[in-house]
């Protein structure tokens, strides 16, 4: 299988070969930072217009199908619509943190997503302990979202950004517990390691009843830490409008939505990585013929194909569900999900141990 | 009922109790109103239809229509007049029926009538600066009197209750504060999704639980009842249909019937059945709309799409006979505005099992969901009494199980020869409240399957004169709209115009229903009662 350490070795080498390494270094992470921020912002407009779609055949209409073919350029033009709107200043609201919440969202939102394994040797930042430099940077988000909802000077903000703090604070526990199912499993937390570790089998298989509990709660948690629907209580669009981001205008409601689309991605690339096997394609023990198969599709084509199966789930759940009451959220997580989550750890230890 | 009167209160004569259009119309001074409101209340008419407020010319008077909770034909007209045009003042009978309260407040606004002891006058349609009562005969509608203010104005009636101890007008009441400095108060509307147009709620919260709701109208108030005193009776139809615009037939059917009543015209077959057969299908498009609205209120936008789309049979259906869609125009005083169209049959024909198959994808969709049926689950309670004190008609009142049904209690148009159903539930929370709107659809097409074939031939309309005049009295009809019992007073004085038109709304009421089972819920019931309650506000705002 190809490896796009081939590419990444080239490039260092060739710059290095032309300047000094600290020099070279710092291109690199000029050259790294860009092609995340492209690869976040293509696939925001990919994952927008796929959402559309996708809605629109649940809901028997046809979706965008103006701009382009099938209207693949819907998400352009909505884009470029974005970025010309005016920022409107609210009336005494809190302007420097009014303005600072939508760039915590979306860093915090940025930074998990250089730490996903794209492809075979296609990974931006690979820590020790990626399992949790993950969780940790995409809680930066609620910091955020609190303060959108606090500095807007709004009521309805307020409501939504006091329901997103209790609902992403509590998620967090469940989705976190359920990932480290997967890193007892492993033994590591790096998660290049625990891609490495399913290329024989994905650990879904491998880790038995515990780790299929730990995915499906890892689903119902993340997909309630993006705050999309049945678990969208912070926007709630037919009580509080739009919650949190009620007061926003142009762009700055354009990164809430970025971040809204990719940390739907980032909650499935997650899910693939701990749980499908990251960017390994399926092997079967035994059947030679069939992994040689499976060893000539892109690595990339793996990852991508298994994290819009997770995304197509999440827009699944999201447009079948009616929304849930605050009350039934919280008691969810904390009487049934981490309850849940608590024991699946010791059973995946037992597993292990086993 | 008449004998029990005359020997109960001595001092009625013959000549006060009158049997007239099925009823009996009693007249009574401002100072027994409240004595004799008691004893009718003693009698079981616990049901108050409306307030009626008239300007006679000398006198300011209303009529309170009364009906039994038990059998809701069965209704009695009380009238009173005042001949204080300065000051007219009127006991209040809102400790007698609850409901009087907010009937009160539109006619306090639209007559400048006070109504001792009313616990909360303000006006209810009109900002509290309005200068002049409309609906008075010399109301001047001079733009310079009441002008468009340029500027934003502090509304003194949404955080203040006036005090009516003095009895000046404007300026010279006193204001009691309604809220504390510390509430969390919050506005619901006048834009906001869900609130179904433009009703404008008040809300105290206290965290994400709703203390108090506090409901204000006439943000798109047109005046309508005005207008019709100006129309000629072929004219206000076309208004009619604008009241509550997704039952518009079924009103047009109210006032037609009305008129058709004073005039004594009788109506050709064809036409009755093919009425019948219109107002079921607004009711089911109705009803497909309120399921829909509701679940987009819970958060589920799938399941509006889905009634949007079935409604749109409905709508295509309307649009091949009547040419209009939403505003079908088509029953007029007589008859119907032409024959139906040769596909007519066949199309209704069609979309009776489709609108079958739809259901059941319906019920597998939301009715069946765990979410959804948690969401729902003992929430908003509403009792038979409360609902008869409340004056909830429709689906909502028997969902609460009252039997309210006037197309079972009072049969009108070909309602008297088909065979349904009156859906009733007893338990009186949100689940009731929407799950019989699924079952009354499909009684509904059971109505249209038994009438679709027996559609007689002859002429689609009565002979009627040019210009309709109604002969001189008070009429007054009732019809089963999709969201309760609907409601045409006239008042004719033997012109083309009539002297005073009154439509009774049944969202009206329902809104004071919310303000009865939303306090205690969370925010997000609050938004899911007012989909249950499923108001229309157009026909709030008339």
């Amino acid at each position: 299988m190809w490896s796009f350490s081939e590419l990444t070795e080239w490039i260092d080498a060739t710059l290095r070969s032309l300047m000094g390494d600290g020099w070279a270094l710092f291109v690199e992470f000029v050259l790294i930072g860009v092609a995340v921020l492209v690869a976040y912002a293509v696939l925001a407009l990919i994952l927008i217009w796929v959402e559309r779609k996708v809605c629109g055949f649940f809901q028997c209409r046809l979706g965008p199908n103006r701009v382009g073919k099938w209207g693949i350029f819907q998400s352009v033009a909505d884009m470029i619509k974005i970025l010309l709107k005016e920022l409107i200043r609210i009336n005494r609201s809190d302007k420097v943190l009014f303005r600072m919440a939508s760039f915590f969202v979306i860093i915090g939102s940025i930074c998990t997503f250089a730490a996903i394994p794209f492809a075979k040797g296609l990974q931006a930042i690979d820590f020790n302990v990626g399992v949790f430099y993950v969780l940790a940077v995409s809680s930066l988000g609620v910091v955020g979202i609190l303060l959108a909802g606090w500095s807007s000077n709004s009521k309805y903000s307020m409501i939504g950004a006091m329901r997103s703090g209790a609902q992403l604070i509590s998620y967090e526990i469940s989705s976190g517990l359920s990932l480290m199912a997967i890193v007892v499993l492993s033994g590591s937390m790096q998660l290049s390691e625990i891609v490495a570790q399913q290329a024989d089998t994905w650990f879904i298989f491998k880790g038995h009843i515990p780790a299929f509990i730990a995915f499906v709660i890892y689903l119902i948690a993340g997909h309630a830490e993006t705050n999309r629907g049945p678990f969208d209580m912070p926007e709630a669009e037919s009580e509080l409008t739009s919650g949190y981001h009620t007061e926003y205008s142009g762009i700055q409601f354009g990164f809430f939505y970025l971040a809204e689309y990719l940390n739907m991605f980032i909650i499935a690339a997650v899910a693939t990585t701990m749980f499908l096997g990251g960017w390994q394609p399926l092997h079967i023990a035994g059947w030679d013929g069939f992994n040689a198969v499976m060893d000539y599709i892109p690595s990339f084509v793996w990852f991508f194909g298994k994290t819009f199966f997770c995304v197509f789930l999440a827009l699944w759940v999201r447009w079948t569900f009616p929304r849930l009451r605050i009350d039934q959220l919280l008691n969810l997580e904390w009487k049934v999900l981490m309850p849940i989550c608590l024991v699946n750890l010791i059973l995946m230890a037992i597993v292990v141990i086993l | 009922m008449k004998e029990k009167l005359i020997n109960r209160f001595d001092w009625l004569t013959e000549a006060d109790v009158v049997m007239s259009d099925g009823r009996l119309t009693i007249a009574v001074e401002p100072a027994k109103l409240r004595e004799i409101a008691r004893f009718i209340k003693e009698c079981g008419y616990d049901f108050l239809v409306d307030i009626v407020g008239i300007d006679y010319g000398d006198d300011l008077g209303t009529i309170y229509y009364i009906a039994k909770g038990s059998d809701t034909a069965d209704t009695i007209a009380l009238q009173t007049k005042s001949d204080n045009r300065e000051n007219p003042v009127l006991p209040t009978i809102c400790d007698i029926w609850e409901v009087g309260q907010v009937y009160e407040r539109e006619v306090h606004d639209f007559f400048g009538i006070v109504f001792t002891d009313n616990p909360d006058l303000r006006r209810l349609f009109l900002r509290e600066r309005w200068k002049g009562f409309p609906l008075r005969k010399d109301y001047d509608a001079d733009p310079a009197i009441n002008p468009i203010p340029d500027r934003n104005e502090l509304f003194i009636d949404m955080d203040a209750l006036p005090e009516m101890e003095s009895d000046e007008d404007g300026e010279g009441r006193t204001w009691k504060m309604m809220y504390d400095d510390n509430d969390y108060i919050i506005n619901f509307g006048p834009q906001h999704p869900a609130m179904h147009g433009v009703l404008h709620l008040r809300v105290r919260l206290d965290g994400e639980i709703v203390r108090t709701v506090d409901p204000h109208f006439g943000y798109i108030h047109r005046g309508i009842e005005k207008m019709c005193e100006s129309y000629t009776y072929p004219q206000i139809l076309h208004l009619t249909d604008r009241l509550d615009y997704l039952s518009g037939a079924i009103n047009r059917h109210a006032f037609c019937l009305c008129c058709e009543k004073a005039m004594q015209i009788e109506v050709p077959q064809r036409a009755v059945v093919v009425r019948t057969i219109f107002d079921e299908l607004t009711r089911i498009a109705s009803h497909l709309l309120g399921w829909g609205s509701m679940c987009m209120d819970m958060g589920a936008v799938t399941a509006f799409i889905y009634g949007m789309r079935d409604r749109e049979k409905i709508m295509d259906i309307f649009e091949e006979t009547a040419g209009g869609r939403l505003m079908v125009n088509y029953h007029t005083i007589g008859g119907v505005a032409k024959d139906i169209h040769p596909n007519f049959r066949r199309r209704v024909k069609e979309f009776i099992p489709y609108m079958r198959k739809m259901l059941k994808e319906h019920h597998m969709l939301f009715t069946g969901n765990p979410i959804a049926t948690g969401r729902m689950d003992g929430v908003g309670r509403l009792s038979l009494e409360k609902a008869i004190a409340l004056g909830i008609t429709g689906p909502s009142g028997r969902a609460s199980g009252w039997a309210n049904d006037l197309r079972k209690a009072a049969p009108y148009a070909a309602y008297d020869r088909v065979d349904f159903e009156q859906v009733l539930r007893s338990g009186g929370e949100t689940f009731d409240r929407y799950v019989i709107r699924l079952h009354e659809i499909e009684q509904s097409l059971r109505i249209i399957e038994q009438l679709i074939d027996n559609i007689p031939e002859g002429p689609y309309t009565a002979q009627v004169k040019g210009v309709i005049k109604l002969p001189e009295g008070d009429y007054f009809q009732r019809v089963e709209n999709a969201r309760g019992q609907f409601g045409v007073h006239i008042t004719s004085r033997g012109d083309k115009n009539p002297y005073r038109v009154k439509f009774r709304s049944p969202s009206m009421v329902l809104v004071g229903a919310l303000k009865e089972i939303a306090p205690g819920n969370k925010v997000a019931d609050l938004i899911m009662l007012g989909g249950s309650l499923d108001y229309v506000i157009p026909c709030i705002d008339r």
